[in-house]
């Protein structure tokens, strides 16, 4: 009986449109996924240049061959340094560096760029020949040495052959770093550097797929002691971290809205497919079949073409993607690695999550059509809509968009505005319909009866405003507000970020530093004092690596900790619990990052114990802030009220945006303070706005793919009518009236349900788009006039024009079909 | 005339070389069984289709020489109809519905008119309702006042008692013939009720797409 049905459906066109609009969803909802997936993967890689590696292991001893042959059997490639502080002289200058032996195969990822005698870089993936090292241009400038030079490196000479250009690891750590010095692992025993006791950093580095190096870390994590850590990109730098975090957000808001938008593209083509089937349900219903077989014929149809149509889609988003990766293959630098299996699965799961909720309400009421509907033309669909069945549905579709994002916090914001948006709107719109219809009275026919139109089937054209409310809102998040929200995002790292980090200065140089920055005019250099401490105890409980099992957590407690002291909080610190000091002599307490104190389990009213420089030290926390750590400020985990931490030894460190061309400056002050450290954060600025601008392209192209969900949404609102549309036009053209009459009227009745949708739409997209930028993406940002203009606009002329040409048939239609239709 | 369909690749004949006049007032009813043509034949004759061969003449125009929108205004202008489902607009009221055509072509007074005829078919109680709040006999009364509202020339009806039951239906085609009588309008009927047909002073079979019989009461004639 279904598989008849179903075939004559098809030849009669009625499930054509429904399977076209689940085939366009779930297209668009996959190339969206897939796209999003490689973007993302491909975003990792670059940021994993940084490290030079996937996956690095660190250990404070060499490390064992159980992990070295986990490494060699999970990995596709490995390599390995050792990097220790050394002094090495040349002549009568002498110098501390890091010493970092490589072996063939450095870097995994990222560039080791090695520029010669000449002055041209090349690429290398291994050290020095035997006999040589390359130097970086700090060591070369303090030792006065360039290449051909001899130095003393222990008790072997070496010939410097290259000056280090590029090195993915530099960027790592660079509140330490000191000028650095390469040469082969091979050559290294010669140096009798290595001694019981000596201060040597090993790194295993690993290169694989992140199935295989997630293997990697189940294998060898139980294995992993004090002193020994694994490293991801995720980890390696708090910057890259959390301009990753924001891509993926950015990445998951595009999706997100597709689902939205094609959950109404469906809801809407389910209505219409229940409305033409009245007829055959009430039929079989006369003929005694049973509610639940009414349903489930049907269901069964819809359940197939989902099918079908998921798959069709998923497909179609493959190629579209593929398309869409070529396309942009000059822009996204990074090659894109193939997309996983898994969003064609989720796109053909959201398919069908979304038939399950927004398709079985409509459906189900097809069951309570009165057989008496053969007799009786003006019994028809049950009234009132199944808001269980719909509220289930929109269940089912957050649970979706829970599971595609991952991120319950944006999750619940976006589909919360949506959702308030609709009821509101929907509220608003019925009680505005009402009232312009009720004014059209007066108005000449067009008026009268595009409003009436309106009035009269009240809950339809809501669903309608809603709808075309919700698309247009997804389409202005992703155009102006996401525009909005990404120079907001872009001015949070503006031109003028510091690329200069100043540490190592001395509490009696703090003055003479701070005058030589001001005559320079680098006024916002802001000296922070700086304490090293080492946490011992929370709550009065001793706490070591071991009592941790997150990698952070471990890490954090084995490493010495940077205190400062402060009046007021850092220009770009959120206090997110408790309260910052105020008074003139506030008590002795700690205000803490609130990522850090997350790893750590620390809350508002922990004791923490320090021991500082052999001396302990203990405050209660009172907040804890958020840091916006790629804002590139000076920032520490842990501050005090001033009174606290004065008389323990401390240093000082600043930051400020040197421009390039005055970057002589920074050698005058070397020159005049030679224990300072400068460190140029140029680079790694470069690569993160690098990273930024990729965001902004891959949001872009997703966004061309909501825009399609949208006019999906058009499409299926203008369908969901087209029926009536037809019949209506047919009596009217019965009765006399001219085209132009009946064009008119349609008009008035898209030209009101364009502007109240454009209207909604505005209010939703800057509420959500405020929204967005406080609780998630914490920048500053505000409405402009544009989203406005443009909504009400764009929802005005867009439903006007696409409704005109959608209704062409109706306007156009043969009076004949007043006779023949029921 | 002729009209003919394509269906596929064959081409099906619905109305095979037919050929009448109906004078000014003249009541005709066009009978014949399911699928003669009828409801074809109608839309022919109201202008709301165009013959494959032949030509209609609705009031003294040749409908062949105008197109949709000057037939529409043709229609407008001279007939009204009464439809076996009704047809009525399911967003405008009852009083709406009947002003529409009046609306339509111009009306000083349309409100007015349609109250009156609304009165005339005894629904004065109900001109706010939307036919969704109607009986199907109270919307045909509804669809009957449109029709009457031009006031028309000439009424085309088709099977306007086939949704309705018997007494329902007598009532209806009492209600319509006493309008048309009182207006003097011309009446064009179809049906397949034999007793319905025969209050008509003229009668068109149609069988299989051609016209068999004419038949004409003495009377009338
Ligand atoms: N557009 C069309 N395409 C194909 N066949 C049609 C079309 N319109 C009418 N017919 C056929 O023409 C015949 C006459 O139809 P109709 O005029 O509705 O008959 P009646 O009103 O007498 O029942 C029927 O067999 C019908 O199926
Ligand atoms: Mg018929």
């Amino acid at each position: 009986m279904g598989a008849r049905l179903l075939a004559r459906d098809f030849r009669a066109g009625e499930l054509r449109v429904m399977a076209l609009s689940i085939v366009l969803a779930v297209a668009s909802f996959t190339t969206v996924a897939f796209f999003a997936d490689r973007v993302k993967s491909a975003l990792t890689q670059e940021a994993s240049q940084l490290l030079g590696a996937d996956l690095v292991v660190v250990s404070d001893r060499p490390i064992g061959d159980d992990v070295r042959s986990a490494a060699t059997r999970l990995a596709r490639a490995t390599t390995e340094t050792v990097r220790f502080p050394s002094m090495v002289s040349a002549g009568d200058a002498s110098l501390l560096v890091e010493i970092k032996a490589i072996s063939t195969g450095y870097p995994l990822a990222g560039r080791l760029r090695i520029a010669g005698a000449d002055g041209t870089a090349v690429d290398r993936r291994a050290g020095p020949p035997s006999g040589k090292v390359w130097l970086d241009e700090r060591a070369m400038a303090r030792l006065g040495v360039g290449i051909g030079a001899q130095l003393a490196v222990g008790e072997k000479t070496f010939l410097v052959s290259g000056r280090t250009a590029e090195d993915p690891e530099a960027a790592i750590g660079f509140l330490n770093m000191m000028p650095r010095l390469l040469l082969d692992a091979g050559d290294l025993e010669a140096t009798k550097l290595i001694q019981p006791g000596s201060r040597v950093t090993y790194r295993l580095m690993l290169a694989g797929t992140p199935e295989r190096l997630g293997a990697f870390r189940e294998a060898v994590w139980k294995g992993i002691g004090p002193g020994q850590r694994l490293e991801d990109v995720r980890d390696a730098r708090p910057e890259i971290r959390s301009a990753l975090e924001r891509a993926e957000r950015f990445l998951g808001l595009a999706s997100l809205l597709s689902v939205v938008l094609a959950a109404v593209a469906v809801a809407l083509a389910a209505r219409r497919y229940a409305q033409r089937h009245v007829d055959n349900c009430a039929v079989l219903r006369a003929l005694g079949a049973s509610r639940a077989y009414t349903v489930a014929v049907h269901a069964w149809q819809i359940g197939l073409v989902g099918l079908v149509a998921g798959c069709a889609g998923a497909a179609i988003g493959f190629g579209a993607q593929a398309g869409l990766a070529s396309l942009l293959a000059p822009i996204v630098q990074v090659p894109l690695p193939l997309p996983g299996i898994e969003p064609a699965l989720q796109g053909i799961a959201a398919g069908f999550v979304m038939l399950l909720g927004f398709a079985l309400p409509p459906l189900a009421a097809l069951g309570r059509v009165p057989a008496l509907r053969v007799l009786r033309r003006d019994v028809g669909m049950p009234a009132g809509i199944s808001w269980a069945g719909y509220a289930a549905g929109f269940g089912a579709v957050a649970a979706l968009v829970y599971w595609h994002t991952r991120d319950a916090r944006m999750a619940s914001i976006v589909l919360g505005g949506i959702v308030a948006a609709g009821v509101v709107s929907g509220l608003v719109a019925a009680v505005l319909v009402r009232v312009a219809a009720a004014a059209g009275r007066r108005a000449g026919f067009a008026w009268r009866f595009g409003l009436a139109n309106l009035s009269r089937r009240t809950v339809a054209t809501v669903v309608q405003v809603v709808a075309l409310g919700v698309g247009l809102l997804a389409l202005m998040l992703l155009s102006i507000t996401r525009g909005d929200l990404l120079d907001s995002w872009r001015q949070s790292l503006p031109p003028d970020a510091p690329n200069r980090f100043l540490v190592n200065i001395q509490p009696d140089q703090a003055e003479a530093v701070q005058a030589f920055l001001a005559t320079e005019g680098l006024t916002q250099a802001k000296l922070f004092p700086m304490v090293r401490a080492r946490l011992t105890d929370i709550n009065g409980k001793k706490i070591s690596s071991a009592s941790f099992t997150e990698d952070r957590a471990r890490r954090l407690v084995d490493r010495e900790f940077n205190l400062s002291w402060s009046e007021r909080p850092q220009v770009d610190n959120v206090i997110e619990q408790g309260e910052w000091w105020s008074g003139p002599k506030p008590a002795g307490q700690f205000s803490m990052e609130k990522g850090i104190a997350d790893s750590l389990g620390i809350r508002v009213g922990d004791v923490l114990g320090y021991d500082v420089a052999g001396q302990r030290l203990e405050a209660p926390v009172t907040s804890l802030r958020k840091v916006e750590w790629d804002s590139f400020r000076v920032n520490f985990f842990v501050v005090s009220p001033p009174g606290l931490l004065e008389t323990y030894p401390a240093t000082y460190v600043t930051s400020f945006h040197l421009p390039t061309e005055r970057s002589a400056v920074m050698d005058q002050l070397v020159k005049r303070f030679p224990n300072l450290l400068v460190i140029d954060v140029a680079a790694i600025l470069q690569q993160v706005q690098l990273m930024m601008g990729h965001v902004v392209r891959a949001v872009e192209y997703l966004f061309l793919f909501s825009l399609l969900a949208g006019l999906l949404v058009l499409f299926a609102a203008l369908q969901s009518t087209h029926d009536e549309r037809l019949r209506e036009a047919a009596i009217l053209r019965t009765l006399g009236a001219a085209s132009r009459q009946i064009a008119k009227a349609h008009a008035a009745e898209f030209l009101l349900v364009g502007t109240l949708a454009g209207i909604f739409a505005a209010l939703g997209a800057s509420g959500i788009g405020l929204l967005l930028a406080r609780e998630v993406l914490n920048v500053p940002y505000t409405v402009g006039a544009g989203v406005w203009i443009v909504g009400i606009l764009a929802g005005a002329i867009g439903v006007l024009v696409a409704g005109q040409l959608g209704t062409r048939q109706a306007v156009h239609v043969s009076p004949v079909e007043a006779l023949r239709r029921g | 005339m002729t009209k003919q369909v394509g269906t596929g690749d064959s081409v099906l004949t619905i109305l095979d070389a037919v050929s009448f006049d109906i004078a000014e007032g003249e009541s005709v009813a066009v009978v014949g069984a399911s699928g003669s043509g009828k409801t074809t034949l109608l839309g022919l004759l109201a202008g709301l289709d165009l013959p494959s061969a032949g030509e209609v003449t609705l009031a003294g125009q040749g409908l062949n020489a105008l197109d949709e929108d000057g037939r529409a205004a043709l229609r407008g202008a001279t007939v009204g109809f009464v439809f076996q489902s009704f047809q009525l607009l399911a967003s405008l009221t009852a009083l709406e519905n009947v002003m529409l055509p009046l609306e339509l072509a111009g009306h000083a007074e349309p409100r007015a008119t349609a109250m009156e005829l609304l009165r005339r078919v005894g629904l004065e109680a109900r001109v706010q309702h939307y036919p969704r709040q109607l009986s199907g006999g109270e919307q045909q009364r509804v669809a009957i006042a449109r029709a009457f509202s031009g006031p028309p020339r000439i009424l085309f009806a088709d099977e306007p008692t086939g949704n309705l039951d018997a007494a329902t239906g007598r009532e209806i085609a009492d209600l319509m013939f006493d309008l048309n009588r009182e207006r003097g309008t011309t009446l064009i009927l179809v049906t397949h009720d034999e007793g319905l047909s025969h209050r008509c002073a003229r009668r068109l079979r149609l069988a299989g797409g051609r016209l068999i019989a004419d038949e004409r009461d003495r009377a009338a004639a």
